[in-house]
């Protein structure tokens, strides 16, 4: 998240309404850990990754929707990516969960 | 100040702080920002639970682990108080300060290997004697430069390096690079890293010996020539071989290609 500080505060300034996505844990083998975080404001603009780019455009989407009430913030879980469970996963074969909220504290 | 102002500003400082967010349970994404002076912004929903909440955060935090952990409505943290009750999963993350990297000698190395640290998020210092070497115009990527000795600067500031910190002495000079070493040796610091070939690594143990530094224990510390056989040269390739061997000592690993081995990456 230290890495996203400027971004957000850049677009708190100009008014934008951020989401921010935090990988809450991982299970088998995945890219980045625990904390690995990545912030999107309201017009769909990133900062920060949470994979190598295998779910980083599904988290959009997800965040987008929470930004915008339709979703609730909430725990969103992605995993292998040929397995009918998981629109969206990881081809590195792990499962990443994220918490994705408004930041609105 | 709002939660998010308060937390931003901890982390700017690099002063330790721990961002607590309930992600299941009732007020799911309510935040609390805890350090070690306390609460210092947001709450979880309920002041039983914030209490409790915040003194485990503060563990987490003094130990710079990152972790879900799961409480009953009112705090309830045994076993036996959470069957058959609502359960609250919380996140408590933790940020620490950066970890430390002294480099010792104000060479063309040690600007290379000063940037290549920054990528990894280290704070890094670069100490020299020499007045004219140890510019902050020549190392405008470091966080700190010191004209100073390798004693005085152990003596002052040692106790600040653990077990995440890295020393890299880099000068040849045997002024300076056996102090350097007994002042490292001194301290907790994760890695030691001593620069030279392996003929001015043979001829350091002499001198090493004369200052008593002879324990197999403190011998086996030091890195010595410095870095992974990467075959690199310049300073930049030189610099990865360095931040390469940290990171295989942080993790135990023998640095050898992956391609080469089975078992898990992770």
């Amino acid at each position: 998240m230290r890495e996203l500080l400027t971004d957000i505060d850049r677009w708190q300034a100009d008014g934008k309404r951020v989401a921010i996505a935090r990988i809450i844990d991982i299970e088998g083998s995945g890219p980045r850990g625990a904390g690995a975080a990545m912030a999107v404001n309201q017009d769909g603009e990133v900062s920060g990754s949470v994979s190598g780019g295998c779910v980083e455009s599904a988290v959009v989407s997800e965040a987008l929707a929470i930004l915008s009430g339709e979703q609730p913030s909430r725990v969103v879980t992605f995993g292998y990516s040929d397995d009918e469970a998981f629109a969206v996963g990881l081809t590195c074969g792990g499962i990443i969960h994220l918490f994705i909220q408004p930041l609105e504290w | 100040m709002n939660s998010y102002q308060t937390f931003s500003s901890h982390v700017r400082d690099n002063s330790p702080v721990a961002l607590v967010t309930v992600i299941e349970g009732p007020h799911v994404g309510a935040t609390m920002v805890v350090t070690p002076a306390g609460i210092v912004g947001g709450s979880l929903g309920n002041p039983d639970i914030d209490r409790i909440v915040a003194r485990d955060a503060l563990g987490e935090l003094e130990a710079g682990r990152t972790s879900v952990r799961h409480y009953g409505p009112h705090g309830e943290s045994t076993p036996e108080d959470l069957i058959d009750t609502e359960t609250v999963r919380i996140f408590v993350e933790s940020f620490s300060p950066p970890p430390l990297m002294w480099i010792f000698g104000a060479v063309d190395f040690t600007a290379a290997l000063a940037r290549v640290a920054k990528v990894l998020g280290y704070h890094v210092t670069v100490c020299d004697a020499r007045e004219v070497f140890a510019t902050r115009r020549r190392f405008p990527m470091a966080d700190e430069v010191k004209v100073t000795w390798p004693t005085p600067m152990f003596t002052e500031n040692g106790h600040r390096l653990s077990s995440r910190d890295a020393i890299c002495i880099l000068t040849h000079d045997p002024k300076f690079d056996v102090p350097a070493i007994q002042g490292a040796l001194a301290t907790s610091a994760g890695y030691i890293g001593v620069m030279g070939s392996r003929k001015t690594h043979a001829k350091r143990l002499e001198r090493m010996a004369e200052v008593g530094i002879t324990s197999a224990a403190d011998l086996a510390r030091i890195h010595s020539p410095i870095g992974l056989d990467l075959g690199g040269r310049t300073p930049e390739e030189t610099a990865i071989s360095i931040v390469g061997e940290i990171i295989a000592t942080r993790t135990g690993r023998n640095a050898s290609p992956l391609g080469a081995s089975d078992g898990a990456i992770h």
